[in-house]
């Protein structure tokens, strides 16, 4: 498989690259001055595409790609690659599914810990010596007992459900259609669920559907008790909606991993205290980072063995 | 009851207070500039004191107090209360148990995630506009990994209970074994930190327990453990721990309690695997409403010759 060869679109694991070049003929993209030059010199070569959620294969370079066969990508969400492009084209998909979830069922966990017992805040706090001049920090909000709501109960929001309920939460959610194989609270419409809980979290796929299904209606319904915990995708939220609420009071905090303009996040949040900001670190661990990249590795040999895929979705 | 003397010991909660101040005569030790004299003034018409985590009753004061008929502690933990002055002089103790038993477990986990996820060290990451410039480094997992616990009491078996949601494995230390539990008990607690990857101090602090997490402990945990300490400072030998931390040879420490509050190691400042809280393991506003409520409800039972709501002593 030394003459296979695999574009990768911009550095995300040293230990997957590694792992791919001892395989593969890897084209990294971002060591060309463009995607052009690239193209001009290697677009017969690639057969595989190795992605990610921050560039991945969209229609104009699946296009461009006339011996692609595959696009295997470093993560679970698939909001970076033009599936149906792939699909006309015969072009298969694989994903990281199962590996990464409890990695950000944790995060999301973390989060609306850290938002509501105000880790982050008492941590400066100590740190910046306040607590030794004889300051008390104020009082926060408890989380066992809470409301949570969960827009999207697949793997990692069953699996944030499963965390939350050891807490002696209630658990209720929204998605497309009722599961049939849970007891918990089916809301058909995000209204009604950011009504009814104290902590709604975003953990469904991107897809043109659920882009800003967080807005301003759902935000107001969550209202000023209400917490908002995104580890999706930076798009379900109306970033400029939640901002303005976050800084006029009509909601209480938020916890995010996820903006809608990477590595951009609002320089409003940036002075707020009742918010809690990751930089898109949901699956970052070595433990997890290791085991997407040998997934990716995995499907790549299958295909090109002509074996069944691991984790297909195309 | 408002002729009975009350003596609160410190700043704890205002609406204690202010309920203390209605239905007794509330004293309060903070704001007399000379205590041993306001004591002497006062000693005959003061029959309860309110203490919490900072200030109890010690045996000085107890000595002092020569109508001391009751001490309820606005906190769980008793270690700054002289039982055995208490039991002697036939003086009752309340504390309060069970209303914090969620918050301070939460806190423990919300701590571990943020140590091992470097939750607090990735959100100043962000303010500081660092993620423009390049991504944050990879961290450890923490589903699966295993929870070594000092003390098996109410706190203790519901950091159990929320640890085992994210499939982490548990064992525990205590004085004896606990009957009808499931999780892997050792009897030497160096033998569970050489068996676990974060261990959570959940005990009481007694004579015995002081110092329970010493050099020892911290070399059997190891550079990839994790400490994390919920219960009192003087649990952990600081120095020791602080020199382990700097020197690499433990990988992090979630920390609410230290020593000296709120004196902390300003070693520790520098350092991106600790997480550093002001002691606020019960630090809700539910729940010091439900702690302040308990603290009354003894108060009043005593002195109504009812039965103590939550008595220790």
């Amino acid at each position: 498989m030394e003459n296979v060869g695999v574009m990768m679109t911009c550095p995300m694991s040293a230990y997957l690259e590694q792992e791919l070049e001892n395989r593969f003929k890897l084209l990294k993209l971002w060591e060309f001055p463009s995607t052009t030059h690239f193209l001009t010199q290697h677009s017969d070569s690639v057969m595989a595409v190795v992605g990610n959620t921050k560039l991945g294969a969209d229609s104009e370079l699946i296009e461009l790609l006339p011996r692609l066969e595959i696009v295997a990508s470093y993560s679970v969400g698939l909001d970076k690659i033009d599936l149906n492009k792939c699909r006309e084209r015969g072009i298969r998909v694989t994903n990281t599914p199962d590996v990464l979830t409890d990695d950000v069922a944790d995060i999301a966990v973390g989060l609306i810990l850290a938002a509501l017992r105000k880790i982050c805040a008492c941590d400066g706090f100590v740190r910046t010596g306040l607590w030794r001049n004889g300051d008390s920090f104020e009082l926060a909000t408890k989380f066992s007992g809470k409301s949570i709501g969960i827009v999207g109960l697949g793997r990692i929001g069953s699996a944030i459900a499963k965390r939350a309920k050891a807490f002696g939460c209630t658990i209720s959610y929204h998605s497309r259609t009722k599961k049939q194989d849970t007891n918990y609270t089916y809301y058909s419409n995000i209204i009604d669920l950011a009504s009814n809980c104290d902590i709604l979290v975003v953990a469904c796929a991107l897809t043109e559907e659920t882009r800003h299904i967080v807005n301003r209606k759902v935000i107001d319904a969550l209202g000023p008790k209400g917490i908002l915990i995104n580890i999706g995708r930076g798009p379900h939220v109306d970033e400029l909606e939640l901002v303005s609420a976050l800084c006029e009071g009509r909601l209480a905090g938020a916890g995010l991993d996820v903006f809608e303009n990477e590595p951009e996040v609002p320089k409003s949040l940036l002075g707020l205290q009742n918010v809690v900001l990751l930089p898109h670190v949901g699956s970052d661990t070595i433990e997890t980072s290791k085991a997407m990249a040998d997934l990716v590795v995995a499907n790549l040999e299958a295909h090109f063995l002509k074996r069944p895929l691991l984790t297909p979705v195309v | 009851m408002e002729s009975i003397g009350v003596l609160m010991m410190c700043p704890m909660n205002n609406y204690l207070e202010q309920e203390l101040d209605k239905r007794f005569n509330l004293f309060r030790y903070w704001t007399q500039p000379r205590q041993s004299e306001f004591l002497i003034q006062h000693a005959e018409s003061i029959r309860a004191v309110v203490g919490n985590a900072s200030a109890g009753a010690s045996a000085e004061l107890i000595d002092a107090l020569p109508k001391l008929e009751i001490v309820s502690s606005y906190s769980v933990g008793l270690d700054k209360i002289d039982l055995i002055k208490c039991k002697e002089k036939g003086i009752r103790v309340t504390n309060t148990p069970d209303v914090l038993t969620d918050d301070v477990a939460d806190l423990a986990i919300g701590l571990m995630l943020a140590v091992l996820r470097r939750i607090s060290e990735c959100d100043r990451y962000v303010r500081s506009g660092a993620w423009k410039h390049g991504d944050f480094k990879l961290t450890t997992k923490f589903s699966g990994k295993r929870v070594g616990i000092i003390g098996l009491g109410r706190i203790g078996l519901a950091i159990a209970k929320r640890a085992e949601a994210f499939d982490c494995s548990i064992s525990y230390h205590s004085r004896s074994e606990k009957p009808n539990i499931n999780y892997k008990y050792y009897g030497s607690i160096i033998e569970l930190a050489s068996n676990c990857d974060i261990l959570v101090v959940a005990c009481a602090l007694t004579p015995e327990t002081t110092h329970i997490v010493n050099r020892e402990v911290i070399d059997a945990l190891g550079a990839k453990g994790v400490l994390i300490n919920i219960g009192r400072g003087p649990h952990v030998d600081e120095p020791e721990l602080v020199s382990a931390l700097v020197e690499g040879r433990l990988g992090g420490a979630g920390l609410d309690v230290f020593e000296k509050e709120p004196e902390v190691p300003e070693q520790l400042f520098g350092l991106d695997n600790v997480v550093l809280l002001p002691h606020v393991g019960s630090g809700t506003i539910e729940t010091r409403k439900d702690m302040a409520d308990l603290v009354l409800g003894n108060l009043e039972a005593h002195f109504a010759n009812k039965p103590l709501l939550t008595p220790v002593v």
